[in-house]
C-alpha cells in the first residue's frame, strides 16, 4: 500500500464508523468522503464496500448514477450554471456561451491554470431572478454576461 | 430599531448578505442598536433584497435594496428613496390567501418562540388529541392533494399506511424540488422550517410512523443548511424524540441530501436513492404506502403537502376545503418565474386563470415583449399559448387542456422563445436524467432529440414519427420522466406548428 492509500484507508474508516446504524448510509457516506476530498477517490470504493457488505460494482454503480459526486478532483473553484427553462427563457443559454468562451472550456472541464471547473446544473430554484449561478456553493442571481465576467473576476 | 433582511437564497442571490452587514456597519457607526432578523422571504422577489423595518404602524417595506441604500434608512424613512409602504399592503401581498406561507417572511425561521406566537404547534397539540383514526379524516375531509405534482388525496395515502401492519413505519418528506420554475419547497424550508417539521410530526402520529426522512436537494444549500438547524432545535426542545411535546408518542426525522438526479423527485426512485441504491424508479404495485422505505409501510409526501397539515389541524379541515374549485381544494402557492416583471410566490385559492396569473399578477413580460408560452408545471409540463390563457388553475381544468399544474411553478418566454428548441431541450434533459429502468424512456428520449434534429433541418415528414413516439413513451413509460416529457413536445407541436416548420421560419425571420 501506498502512503496515500493508506490514509485514504484511516479517513474512509473513520467516515465508516461515523456512520454506523445509519439506516440507507451509502449517499451520507459518499457525500461525506467527497466533503473531506473534493472528490471520491478509486481507492475508498472497495473499503465503502467491504463494510456495506456490498460488491464494489455496486458501490461504482451508485457513485456513477448521480451527477454530484467526482471521480477526480474539480478546479479550485466551481461554477455551476443553471441550464433549466427559467433560465433559458432569461438568456441563460447566451451567458453559458459567454463563460464558456470566456474560460476556453466546455461542461464538465477545468480550466488549464486549474482554477475554475464549469458544471451545468438543472435548477437552483432562482427562477424568478433567473438565470441563476452557483459558485462554490453559494447563490446568484440574475448572472448577465457583466455579472459573470465578475464571478469569474472574484475568484481567485 | 428592528430590521428584517431575508436570508432566503433569492434574496442572497441578489445581495442581502451584503446589505445586512452595511445595515450592522452603519448601526455601529451611528451608534444605534439594532436587531437584525434574517428571515424568510415574502415572495416578491423583484423587490429582493426586501428590507423591513418594524414600526408602530407595521412593517415598512424597502427594496429592491442595495448597501448604498442603507444609510438613508436611519434617515427619515417616509423619504427613504426605495420606500414602498407597509409590507401587508402591497398589492401582491394583500390580494394573496396565505395559509401554507402564512408565517414565510414574517418570522425569524429558526426562532421556535415566534413560530408558536404566530400559531406554530396548535395543529400538533390539537393532532396528540385524536386518535389516528380521526387524524385520517381530518386530512381525508380538508380535500388535500399531493402538491408535488400528481395530486394524489393525501388522506388516502396516509390511510393506507395507517391501516398497515408492520413493526415500523415512515414518513419521507419528497424535497427534491427539481422542476425549473419551482421554489415553494425551498422558500418554505429556508422561511419557516417548523412548520414542516409539525407537519411531518402530525404524519408519524397519525399513521403510526415515528421516523421521518426529508430528501433535500444538494441544489438547495441554504435550505439544507436552515432545515438541519431546525430539526436540531426541535429535538433540544422536544418537539421531536421519544416522547413529542411531552405526549409519550415518538416522533425524529432526518436531514438526507440528494446529489442531483432529477428522476429522484419521482417517489419510487427517491426511495431507492435514501436506501442507498441508484436512483432507479420500481414498478408499482408495490404502493410505497405498503412496501416503501426498507419495504416498510411510507408516506411520502411532497414538502407543501406536510407544511399544509398543520393550518389544517389549527383552522379545521372545513375551514381549508372551502377554498378552492372544483376538485382542487385548499390555496395553491403559485410560483411564478423565468421572463416575468413580477416574478415570485403567490399563495392563493385554486381557479385563478392561467392569464390573470401571467398578466396581472405576474404584470407580463421582463423584457416588455409579449408573452408566447408559460410552461406550466416545470420541465414535463405543458407549454401554454395566449389562446389558452382563460385555462383555470386546477388539477382536472389544466388536464383537459393537456398539460398539467404539476408543482405549480410557471414559467413565462416572450416572443423570441424558439419553441422548437424548447421540445429538443425536454427530449434532451429527460434523456439525461432518465434513470434508464424502462426502454420508452431510456431510447425514446434519444430518438426524440435526433427526430426533432431531423424536423429543425427541413424533414416535415417526421412530425408523424415524433408525435407517434410521443404517444410510446406517454404509454409505456414506468414514471412520470419519461411519461410525461410528451407534454412540453407536443404542446410546442400542436400551440406553436410554425417554429416546427422551416418555410414558416424563414418567412417569420
Amino acid at each position: 500500500m501506498t502512503q496515500t492509500s493508506t490514509e485514504i484507508a484511516a479517513r474512509v474508516g473513520e467516515i465508516l464508523d461515523a456512520h454506523e446504524g445509519v439506516e440507507g448510509a451509502l449517499l451520507p457516506i459518499l457525500h461525506a468522503i467527497q466533503a473531506a476530498y473534493g472528490y471520491v477517490p478509486r481507492d475508498a470504493l472497495p473499503i465503502i464496500a467491504k463494510r456495506l457488505n456490498l460488491t464494489r460494482a455496486e458501490v461504482h454503480g451508485v457513485m456513477s448514477f448521480y451527477h454530484d459526486f467526482r471521480e477526480d478532483p474539480a478546479g479550485k473553484h466551481v461554477l455551476k450554471l443553471c441550464r433549466a427553462e427559467a433560465c433559458q427563457a432569461m438568456g441563460g443559454d447566451r451567458v453559458a456561451q459567454h463563460a464558456q468562451n470566456r474560460l476556453g472550456i466546455e461542461w464538465h472541464e477545468t480550466t488549464k491554470d486549474g482554477r475554475i471547473t464549469l458544471e451545468p446544473v438543472f435548477c437552483l430554484g432562482l427562477c424568478a431572478c433567473a438565470p441563476a449561478a452557483l459558485v462554490d456553493g453559494k447563490v446568484v442571481g440574475r448572472v448577465d454576461e457583466a455579472r459573470l465576467d465578475a464571478i469569474i473576476e472574484g475568484v481567485r | 430599531m428592528k430590521i428584517y433582511v431575508p436570508r432566503d437564497a433569492a434574496a442572497r442571490g441578489l445581495g442581502a448578505d451584503d446589505v445586512a452587514a452595511a445595515i450592522l456597519a452603519e448601526a455601529g457607526k451611528r451608534n444605534i442598536p439594532v436587531e437584525l432578523i434574517r428571515n424568510g422571504s415574502r415572495g416578491m422577489v423583484w423587490l429582493e433584497p426586501l428590507v423591513e423595518v418594524a414600526s408602530d404602524a407595521g412593517r415598512l417595506a424597502f427594496g429592491p435594496m442595495t448597501p448604498a441604500d442603507v444609510p438613508a434608512l436611519f434617515a427619515d424613512l417616509a423619504q427613504h428613496p426605495k420606500a414602498l409602504g407597509l409590507t401587508e399592503a402591497l398589492p401582491w401581498m394583500a390580494k394573496q390567501t396565505r395559509l401554507t406561507f402564512a408565517r414565510v417572511g414574517v418570522i425569524d425561521p429558526l426562532s421556535l418562540a415566534d413560530y408558536e406566537s404566530h400559531g406554530g404547534l396548535v395543529g400538533l397539540r390539537r393532532a396528540l388529541t385524536m386518535d389516528s383514526a380521526a387524524i385520517v379524516a381530518e386530512v381525508t375531509e380538508s380535500g388535500l392533494r399531493g402538491r408535488g405534482g400528481a395530486g394524489f388525496p393525501t388522506g388516502i395515502k396516509w390511510k393506507t399506511v395507517a391501516e398497515a401492519k408492520a413493526d415500523r413505519k415512515y414518513i419521507v418528506c419528497n424535497a427534491d424540488e427539481g422542476d425549473s420554475g419551482t421554489f415553494a419547497d425551498r422558500m418554505l424550508m429556508e422561511g419557516d422550517p417548523f412548520t414542516l417539521i409539525e407537519g411531518m410530526a402530525i404524519a408519524g402520529i397519525g399513521t403510526g410512523a415515528t421516523k421521518g426522512f426529508v430528501y433535500l436537494r444538494s441544489e438547495y444549500p441554504d435550505a439544507i443548511e436552515v432545515m438541519t438547524a431546525a430539526v436540531e432545535i426541535a429535538r433540544q426542545s422536544g418537539l421531536l424524540g421519544p416522547s413529542v411535546l411531552g405526549s409519550g408518542k415518538a416522533f425524529d426525522m432526518e436531514i438526507r441530501t440528494g446529489a442531483g438526479a432529477y428522476v429522484c423527485g419521482e417517489e419510487t426512485s427517491l426511495l431507492n436513492s435514501l436506501e442507498g441504491k441508484r436512483g432507479i424508479v420500481r414498478a408499482k404495485p408495490p404502493l410505497p404506502a405498503l412496501q416503501g422505505f426498507m419495504g416498510k409501510p411510507t408516506v411520502v409526501n411532497n414538502v407543501i403537502s406536510l407544511a399544509t397539515i398543520p393550518v389544517i389541524f389549527e383552522k379545521g379541515a372545513g375551514f381549508y376545503k372551502d377554498f378552492g374549485l372544483g376538485r382542487s381544494r385548499g390555496t395553491i402557492p403559485l410560483q411564478i418565474a423565468g421572463n416575468v416583471k413580477h416574478g415570485g410566490l403567490f399563495e392563493v385559492a385554486f381557479g385563478l386563470t392561467l392569464g390573470e396569473i401571467v398578466d396581472v399578477i405576474g404584470g407580463g413580460t421582463a423584457t416588455g415583449r409579449p408573452v408566447k408560452a408559460v410552461q406550466v408545471g416545470g420541465p414535463l409540463g405543458a407549454y401554454f399559448p395566449r389562446s389558452l390563457f382563460d385555462t383555470p388553475f386546477g388539477y382536472e381544468e389544466f388536464g383537459a387542456k393537456e398539460g398539467l399544474i404539476g408543482h405549480a411553478g410557471l414559467v413565462i418566454f416572450d416572443e423570441t422563445a424558439d419553441m422548437l428548441k424548447q421540445a429538443r431541450f425536454a427530449m434532451e434533459f429527460c434523456a439525461i436524467e432518465s434513470c434508464g429502468k424502462c426502454t420508452p424512456c431510456r431510447i425514446g428520449a434519444v430518438r426524440g432529440v435526433e427526430t426533432v434534429d431531423r424536423i429543425a433541418k427541413g424533414d416535415t415528414g417526421a412530425i408523424p414519427l415524433l408525435t407517434d413516439l410521443c404517444n410510446t413513451m406517454k404509454s409505456g413509460s414506468l414514471c412520470a420522466l419519461g411519461g410525461f416529457t410528451p407534454y412540453p413536445v407536443m404542446s410546442a407541436l400542436t400551440h406553436f406548428p410554425d417554429d416546427f416548420s422551416p418555410a414558416m421560419k424563414e418567412a417569420a425571420e
